[in-house]
């Protein structure tokens, strides 16, 4: 990058959202396509290749997170539009739903509380300092609520979002095989364990197995925002005092 | 136009989600109320819009996508996962394989005990 013109071509482009976008969109591209290539391996989850492809680039270029955010924060925005638009297939399943509505309950709960409390437990019987045991506990819940309930129990808000990305990639990838393991073959537990475990990044892998699976999990990432953001202070407190 | 009136009403219920969320104090994200008004709003309403349908459908069809940039996120975490890779690494795989198996078994056995046979019938059937 010595030629002068180029230079002035990268100064423009590093502080332009343009650029962060693009690459973000090129790269999810480039994964997505590696993804069909491989007959849609789980372990090829495009989410795992374009954040691979992305460090990657940023580290070579030396570009900051901040500046490449600058234009990623145009994708990542859209979260919340998705999130509203999970009621659509969630009222789709409607009748099977109103079907299930007691054991959706008693799963959720369920789950809520054994993915914060294992968490918990586990971080610190393998050693990890207080602040990493709180920035785990919310990890299985959709990243705006996990930030915000680490920030209340003493975790690390942006170190949270991490880990709710890396836990909801481990559920996508794991998720199919372990259930073909553990022999559940109802979409509906598939996709309420998808949701509960690996929020969004576990819908999305749902939703490609079956809409029904997609539909569950979307409900059960829903509901279990709530159920986190109620619970887990509580039950963070109530480690405290019993170990 | 579908998908556009679809993202407009998609964006009018998270703000109303937003507002309300910070009104009332509660802990719950905006979005996901905003989710669940729409879900009440076509219940009672008994069809989805098509522009909604069709404006949800692009969003969640790359769902995906739209967790790259927090995943990248994890560059500006390198050194605090380094120091303690592995209480990180444990718990996190542990604890999300855990909860994956619990929840899809505890679905499955109370579907089999509330629901009954009739469920699993019509299950069969699809």
């Amino acid at each position: 990058m010595n030629d002068p013109g180029l230079k002035d071509i990268w100064v423009y482009l590093s502080a332009s959202p343009l650029l962060g976008l693009t690459i973000t969109l090129v790269a999810y591209g480039l994964a997505y396509r590696l993804y069909l290539r491989t007959n849609s391996n789980p372990l090829a989850n495009p989410v795992v290749t374009s954040v691979a492809m992305l460090i990657g680039l940023l580290l070579l270029t030396r570009t900051s997170y901040n500046d490449y955010f600058e234009g990623g924060q145009f994708v990542h925005f859209l979260l919340g539009p998705a999130t509203v638009a999970l009621a659509v297939p969630l009222y789709q399943q409607f009748s099977r739903l109103r079907q299930l509505w007691m054991p959706v309950t008693i799963s959720l709960l369920c789950g809520v509380v054994i993915a914060a409390g294992s968490s918990i437990w586990l971080a610190r019987i393998f050693g990890g300092s207080f602040e990493i045991q709180m920035s785990l506990a919310p990890k299985s819940a959709t990243a705006p609520v996990a930030m915000g309930i680490s920030e209340k129990i003493g975790g690390l808000p942006s170190l949270t979002a991490v880990l709710v990305v890396i836990t909801g990639i481990t559920g996508a990838v794991l998720g199919t095989k372990l259930f073909e393991w553990i022999r559940v073959k109802d979409d509906t537990a598939k996709g309420i364990a998808m949701g509960v475990a690996a929020h969004g990044i576990g819908t999305a892998r749902a939703f490609q197995v079956s809409n029904q699976m997609g539909a569950f999990s979307g409900l059960a990432m829903a509901l279990s925002a709530f159920a986190t953001a109620v619970l887990v202070p509580w039950l963070v407190d109530w480690m405290q005092t019993l170990f | 136009m579908q998908f556009l009136n679809g993202i407009t009403l998609l964006l009018v219920y998270q703000l109303v989600g937003e507002i309300t969320v910070r009104l009332l104090g509660v802990p719950i994200p905006g979005p996901v109320l905003g989710m669940v008004m729409l879900f009440i709003t076509l219940w009672i309403r008994g069809s989805t819009p098509e522009s909604v349908e069709t404006a949800s459908t692009a969003l969640l069809s790359h769902l995906s996508l739209l967790f790259v940039p927090a995943g990248v996120g994890m560059m500006a975490h390198f050194s605090r996962i380094a120091d303690e890779w592995l209480p990180i690494t444990l718990a996190l795989l542990l604890s999300t394989v855990i909860t994956m198996v619990a929840t899809a078994l505890v679905m499955q056995l109370t579907t089999r005990w509330l629901v009954g046979s009739a469920a699993q019938e019509e299950q069969d059937h699809e």
